[in-house]
């Protein structure tokens, strides 16, 4: 920019100059102020959120920590009673559940949701509240889960439960339909976090930014998120197969009525085995942060790191059948999966050469921070290494399901992911409570960890060889590895002591310890901008020009902490963040940021009840908690978003003037659509993957049917046709101020879209089609369900829609929500024309 | 290819390996004490991955430790951008190698059986908590049926089907080969080729509920003749004179689940106990092939095996569990 300060101007209007910043802080303060008493709950704040998100994850992780002593306990010793073997069952399904999906998941959403904004340079991500429903999701559905061994109800069947074992009412109770619904409740929460994440990455940088400016946190977290959206999708999509199977004895997995189950382990793996790289990659992301801080110099190869990163997030979606070697798939496949694997070693290897680079071409100040970081990325090589080798597929089937295995994923998540996590608490305390974490107990905790967890893990790679299989309640004497047992248990104790003196670390009282400098380790990147006793994230909201903004510009910090740049104020009484461009970060709106709200706690207790009623077959309580939440979701879109502005335009500073209102394309609302309904897209290309297997794996697919027919699927196809046309003529019609044309045109559509779900339900109906006698019948009814709910949902956006226009909120000119419904109505399109064109004239071509 | 310079290389391992002089002493279910072709092949292949390990650890580990703490020089962007370029380099080159070679010795692991191929076959099917067990002669006829014990002639290589009642199994013999899943629906296909005679373990490898743990079979390796004799004597039933213990065993309904050659007893629920009384061990390769132990599994086989299918039969005076004990030890 070209108004550089001049200190000359500045003393003359000191004192006015102070004033004005006082009053502006005093009414930004007020804005974004945290609620006081009981309503402190409500807060959206993203600082907030993040904390308790984190609080909340790294519990959960304490608990499945007691879990695996528990389980290290048993296995201490041969012919072990100290749990029985379904205590113990349950303990080990229980510790990778909740390890991977209330604590690895969760815990990077939470770092995420907490430093983003800062880092990217803005107040806010853009959806506070959606941030705060998916932490209130996440905490009441992990309380559920975990809390059903304290009734001896936890799932028993493995975290990745298969079937029959996991299908089986008598022998896997009620468990495993906790596990089914509480973390199908939680992956929804996972995906409203991603698609906050993406659109927050992508639209809400500091003007300025462009991509190849954006921290490397942020690069890979949009990776990540992205992955998200592709991964988490199949394995929803198998829960809802599975659940079917349980509750109404659809026999999707029943060999004996066609079902395979070997499809669950495809859709398993297709998410289970992204989910490791999910999991792992933010940590990379935080290490990404932390060396060049220690190393005080810009990372080396900004875009190595960024494509190598890329580059493993594709890979990843190629290696699933890497956990399915022994299942007697074809060598040519396992061939593929085994080089696909090991080529995966490769952006890897880049990654960790990007920091080794890093380091060696600064000056390296050796902190705890630095010190877990390194140590994780030792005992990350050496899972890595070991993962080298189980890619080689003959090797695996030695290897598989061993302790070996046990072995090799520990070393993979634990120093590629928990230690990195330390790390990252260590480092960015100071953001949470302008504290710094003891040097000295990092250090003991450190030490504690490394040797706690080579002593526990390392002897498991000849456990396992020595032909001890996993999840194994207890094993015979004398088999060669009764003593590296005992050595596995006394490492795992050793371990869990130097977590419990981090545990007490973050907990120690601080109220003496004086205040660390503002940004204590002197990080180049904007996140330590933000004062940890402020609100507001920035004071103001700079214009960026290089990758390490604090290094790089010194004049940065005091411009902005002294509110001459953009958004200083808060002068209209709304919470306010600057929206940018995808690419190059222009930007392009004054985003009014929904601040304290009731509703998404609301929203998630009765979405969660619905959830944990459908559990325990409680179908009245599932339909109440179901009505209500979307009585309370309904009140929250209406309330909360598309508000007409009670201007178009606002001054943001330095000149520069912002329009309020943005809709279409441009607009945050519209991405987020267009990115939920990629991830939905992508769960329904799971079931439409399930029709597909079906049909390979057997010579008469349909068992002599012919229904549904091809008449009632494709003329449902013709309609869903004609009510997707009304939908697109319809915004143009808006847009050109013939309101009434408008809302003749969204009757129509509406009472199309009905008549082409009853049409697309009539082909299984009258075709007679019996869902429990056999896999066809039930694969084409939950295709047809999963559209036809769709268009459920979308004739809500059309009457939604209808009312918004006749209340006067839905106007030629503030048309956001025709915007986001026509384009729901794409997607809609889409699903339809493949499920009733695939269920109709598939069956005929074959 | 590998298999002739074994001995040499596992000796040199022995002797290098911190380990090594341990993996003797307990190896009836050791992947580390190969007594079979592909067992074999899998453990050098292992070793030289591990050789291949240690050098890429040990140079990344070093690299680590000095550019954390030298002190005194900043190397510059140009020569570490080297780095990346030529730490990439290698990766590819070492896992090109290592997938090569891999592939190279893939093929010759697991032969499928050519058509018309005479040879031993048998299929394993697998049940919550134990394995039936059904052997084929290459010639065809005779089929014997058995459980809990795969036999098998040394140097002679015998196909398996490996099929499923009820869950996921997974069939694993460690010290001859890797493991081969048995899913419901599915029949998959594995064979073994054992290089030396001995009694080995197999755990089952797949999770398939509470007593997974207590699932495992013996594998026997015997010499080709032995193995013939074996097969021959198992197709007639076990000549008994324990008359007794046979009339308590069918008057209380065991032959509704259990079958034994040469009497009314032809259930197809449990075990086939025809000559149970020469297994190496019994409930599934837990407990030592005892008349006592018999006892015992008969009295509470729900505490020895939890979640096992057979009922308990406390309420059996305990004479009469010795006698049928005692008959069951006597089928030989």
């Amino acid at each position: 920019m070209s108004d550089v300060l001049d200190p000359a101007t500045e003393t003359r209007a000191d004192t006015d100059d102070l004033e004005r910043r006082r009053a502006q802080e005093k009414r930004l303060r007020e804005v974004w102020a945290t609620p006081g008493g009981w309503r402190y709950w409500t807060s959206v704040n993203n600082t907030d959120i993040g904390v308790w998100y984190a609080s909340a994850a790294f519990l959960f992780m304490l608990f499945a920590g007691v879990l695996a002593l528990l389980v290290r306990t048993q296995l201490a010793v041969p012919d072990n009673d100290f749990l029985s073997a379904d205590l113990f069952n349950q303990a080990f399904t229980l510790h990778g559940t909740v390890m991977m999906f209330l604590f690895a998941v969760p815990i990077f959403e939470s770092f995420a949701i907490f430093v983003l904004p800062g880092m990217l340079g803005t107040r806010e991500l853009p959806f506070p509240r959606l941030s705060a429903f998916g932490f209130w999701s996440f905490a009441i559905g992990g309380v559920f889960v975990c809390g059903s061994i304290l009734f001896n109800a936890a799932p028993s069947a493995g975290w990745f439960m298969y079937p029959p074992l996991a299908t089986n009412k008598e022998q896997i109770g009620i468990g495993a339909d906790i596990w089914l619904l509480g973390l199908s409740f939680i992956e929804v929460a996972s995906l409203a976090a991603a698609v906050e994440l993406i659109v927050g990455i992508m639209k809400f940088r500091a003007p300025g930014m462009r991509v190849n400016m954006m921290p490397l946190f942020a690069w890979y977290l949009l990776i990540v998120a992205g992955m998200i959206l592709f991964a988490f999708p199949p394995l929803i999509a198998g829960d809802l197969l599975f659940e079917l199977q349980r509750l109404f004895d659809w026999p999707f997995f029943d060999p004996a009525r066609g079902g395979d189950p070997l499809l669950w382990q495809h859709l398993f793996w297709i998410f289970g085995h992204p989910e490791v790289y999910i999991v792992f990659l933010p940590a990379i992301a935080l290490m990404a942060m932390i060396v060049p801080t220690f190393a005080q110099r810009p990372i080396v190869g900004y875009s190595w790191i960024v494509l190598a990163a890329v580059g493993t997030g594709f890979l990843s979606f190629g290696l699933w059948v890497h956990h399915m070697f022994t299942t007697g798939l074809p060598a040519i496949s396992l061939a593929f999966f085994s080089a696909a694997s090991e080529a995966v070693a490769i952006p890897t290897g880049v990654q960790i050469f990007v920091f080794i680079a890093t380091l060696l071409a600064g000056r390296v100040i050796f902190s705890v921070p630095m010190l877990f970081g390194a140590g994780g990325l030792v005992i990350f090589v050496i899972g890595g290494l070991t993962g080298v080798m189980v890619a080689i597929a003959p090797f695996d089937w030695q290897a598989h399901d061993t302790y070996f295995i046990v072995a090799h994923l520990h070393y993979v998540l634990i120093g590629g992911m928990l230690f990195p996590i330390v790390a990252g608490l260590y480092y960015y305390f100071p953001l949470i409570s302008g504290k710094l974490l003891s040097d000295r107990l990092g250090k003991i905790a450190f030490w504690l960890m490394f040797t706690g967890f080579n002593i526990g893990f390392f002897p498991m790679h000849l456990t396992g060889l020595r032909g001890m299989p996993r999840r194994v309640f207890t094993y015979p004497p004398d088999m060669g590895f009764d003593w590296l047992n005992l050595v596995s248990t006394i490492g795992a104790f050793v371990f869990a002591s130097g977590i419990l003196v981090i545990v007490v670390d973050v907990v120690w009282p601080r109220k003496k310890q004086p205040k660390a400098p503002i940004n204590p380790w002197d990080a180049g990147t904007l996140e330590w901008l933000t004062a940890p006793d402020e609100n507001w994230g920035m004071r103001s909201i700079p214009e960026i020009r290089t990758r390490y903004p604090l290094w790089q510009e010194k004049t940065l910090r005091r411009e902005v902490d002294e509110g001459r740049w953009y958004l200083p104020d808060a002068e209209e009484g709304h919470r306010e963040a600057l929206m940018t461009s995808v690419l190059d970060g222009e930007a392009q709106e004054v985003f009014r940021v929904p601040g304290v709200s009731v509703l998404p706690i609301l929203c998630a207790v009765f979405l969660g009840g619905a959830f944990i009623a459908m559990t325990f077959e409680a179908w009245w309580t599932t339909l109440v908690c179901s009505v209500i939440f979307f009585g309370f979701l309904m009140a929250w879109i209406w309330i909360g978003t598309a508000q007409i502005p009670e201007k178009e335009k606002k001054d943001i500073g330095r000149g520069v003037s912002l329009p309020l209102y943005v809709s279409g394309q441009p607009s945050a609302g519209w991405w987020a659509m267009f990115i939920t309904m990629v991830g939905d897209g992508t769960a329904f290309a799971s079931l439409m993957f399930g029709y597909f297997f079906y049909w390979t794996i057997h010579a008469d697919f349909t068992a002599g049917s012919e229904a549904p027919g091809a008449f009632w699927p494709l003329t449902s196809l013709a309609l869903f046709l004609a009510a997707w046309a009304l939908m697109a003529v319809s915004k143009r019609v808006n847009t050109s101020g013939r309101t009434t044309l408008f809302r003749l045109l969204l009757m129509a559509s509406l009472a199309l879209t009905v008549a082409a779900s009853l049409a697309g339900l009539a082909g299984p109906w009258f075709g007679g089609m019996d869902p429990t006698m056999h896999i066809y019948p039930a694969i084409v009814w939950v295709i047809v369900a999963w559209t036809i709910a769709h268009a459920a949902v979308g004739v809500v956006m059309q009457a939604f829609c209808l009312v918004a226009s006749y209340a006067g909120r839905l106007t030629a000119r503030y048309d956001k929500d025709i915007h986001n419904v026509v384009l729901y109505w794409h997607f809609l399109m889409v699903t339809a024309a493949v499920t009733f064109a695939v269920i109709g004239l598939f069956p005929r071509m074959v | 290819m590998l298999a002739r310079h074994a001995g040499k290389i596992t000796g040199i391992a022995a002797a290098l390996s911190p380990v090594g002089g341990l993996t003797g002493c307990a190896g009836m279910q050791s992947a580390l004490d190969p007594a079979g072709h592909e067992a074999q092949e899998l453990y050098l292949l292992f070793l030289g991955m591990c050789a291949g390990g240690a050098v890429v650890f040990i140079s990344v580990v070093s690299l680590l430790i000095y550019a954390v703490h030298h002190q005194r020089r900043v190397h510059s962007d140009r020569v570490v951008a080297r780095l990346i370029l030529w730490g990439t380099v290698t990766t590819v080159a070492v896992l090109t190698v290592l997938l090569t070679f891999s592939l190279a010795l893939w093929p010759g692991l697991r032969p499928v059986q050519a058509e018309g191929q005479p040879a031993i076959e048998i299929t394993v099917t697998g049940h919550q908590f134990w394995w039936d067990v059904r052997y084929q002669t290459p010639d065809g006829q005779a089929v014997v049926v058995a459980a809990n014990e795969v036999r098998l002639p040394v140097g002679e290589r015998v196909f398996l089907t490996l099929e499923s009642a009820d869950m996921i199994h997974s069939f694993w013999i460690p010290a001859l080969a890797g493991k081969m899943d048995m899913v419901p629906g599915r029949s998959t296909h594995l064979s073994l080729l054992a290089t030396r005679p001995g009694v080995f373990r197999g755990p089952c490898a797949e999770y398939c509920g509470t007593s997974h743990a207590l699932m495992a079979f013996s594998a026997v390796a015997m010499e080709p003749a032995a193995f013939t004799a074996w097969l021959a004597a198992r197709r007639m039933p076990s000549p008994t004179a324990q008359a007794a213990g046979l009339q308590a065993f069918l008057s209380n309904g065991c032959g509704g689940c259990h079958t034994i050659s040469g009497t009314e007893a032809r259930g197809k629920i449990g075990p086939d106990l025809s000559h149970v009384g020469s297994r190496e061990t019994i409930g599934a390769g837990i407990l030592p092939n005892t008349v006592q132990s018999i006892a015992r599994f008969i009295k509470e086989p729900d505490t020895i095996k939890p979640g096992v299918r057979m009922p308990s039969f406390r309420m059996l005076p305990d004479e009469e569990i010795a006698g049928i004990a005692q008959y069951l030890k006597g089928l030989q």
